[in-house]
């Protein structure tokens, strides 16, 4: 029988998705390749050959022994359900599992499309137009996220250790992955937060040097701007 | 020890992941109780709901207390829960993997897509008295188009669901989101022939529960016509 190969990631550092996956794997020992994809190089998720793979063209992507899979909350499940880690990762008593499968949900259209847009629309924007940042739009957007990071304090974390019980799970992967963004325009968007900031340390703690070896990319995007200001 | 009370869940029917629910309750024969929520009548922001769901919306589930949101999670647990067929969420990791990927990738796609055209066709005009903003519904048209595409080959792919040979809970969410325009008096798969075999071999698998659901929508597209 032909050993079983690693399992390939194909990953951007400076997507949130991607940089829960790469914690997910480091911190767990999960043996794995990274395939970097440089989606801001413009092309690089555009390939031919990236394109057979995913034809959606985003990160992360997951190849495990041919099995081809997307989308970060499924890969971070299959990794922790097929591979030999802690399952308070992704537990399986079902009250437990869904909370984390709740809290997933609820990501997708608040924790991520808000926060994203803030470092949308103070760095990605401006750095590829040129143009001022549109101030209008990101107070709208910090607003929005405003509302967010209430619901994420009040309604999931509840003076818990983190977001869905006592242990760290793939949710707190997922979300602090994407309130760090904004860190690269130089925002702390948990700046006013004390509870969440609390949270985020235990997350950072539990996860150990992975945490800022995902970071690297984005610490150097943020070190970048402030060096040219 | 106390008998198990029934699971109760909170729904209005007018929601499209409420349906997905109150489908999957109806055709596995899981023992259940709705309460209505109307949001329309602004049911959801009452202080006892409000208890309830602090987030105001629906569909919610309690399970001898156990409170829970979000369809997704929702359906999961009441498979995983109760003794129906696995098919509906396989338990074998990759066919597993397979429903998580659709239920992530339909929050940004199907549901904000399809939903936008029934928002704009029918809700928007029906609060303001204002008449169908055409440029956007146009636009939201176009995106929506886009889903359709990629849920044609990146999901379906000449398989029977979305997700294999077999319904899953990722079938119910795509097909009550993609319903909804129905409202309005607009079928959105008019010109995609494999979507409509497979929204049939769905209507087909969960029999008359479908048409139960979705009794409420229909209701809206026949006062709709009646006025014009």
């Amino acid at each position: 029988m032909a050993a079983r190969r690693l399992v390939e990631v194909y990953l951007d550092l400076l997507s949130q998705p991607c940089r829960a996956v790469h914690i997910l794997l480091s911190c767990t020992g999960i043996p794995h390749t990274v395939r970097t994809v440089a989606l801001r190089k413009g092309n690089e998720n555009r390939t031919p050959e990236f394109t057979k793979l995913n034809p959606m063209q985003k990160v992360p992507v997951m190849v495990d022994n041919g099995f081809v899979l997307t989308e970060s909350d499924a890969i971070l499940k299959y990794l922790v359900t097929r591979y030999d880690v802690p399952e308070h990762w992704y537990p399986r008593q079902p009250e437990r599992r869904a909370r984390v499968d709740e809290y997933t949900a609820w990501h997708h259209s608040n924790t991520r499309p808000h926060a994203a847009r803030v470092f949308i629309l103070e760095v990605l924007l401006p750095a590829q137009s040129g143009s001022p940042v549109d101030e209008v739009r990101l107070n709208r957007a910090l607003s929005e996220l405003d509302v967010s990071l209430d619901r994420l304090e009040t309604a999931f974390l509840r003076r818990q250790p983190f977001l869905c019980g006592d242990d760290i799970t793939v949710a707190d992967l997922l979300a602090v992955c994407e309130l760090m963004q904004p860190l690269g325009g130089g925002r702390d968007v948990l700046q006013r937060r004390p509870e969440l900031q609390r949270w985020r340390s235990r997350v950072q703690t539990a996860v150990g040097e992975s945490f800022d070896r995902a970071h690297a990319v984005l610490y150097a995007v943020r070190e970048r701007r402030s060096a040219k200001l």
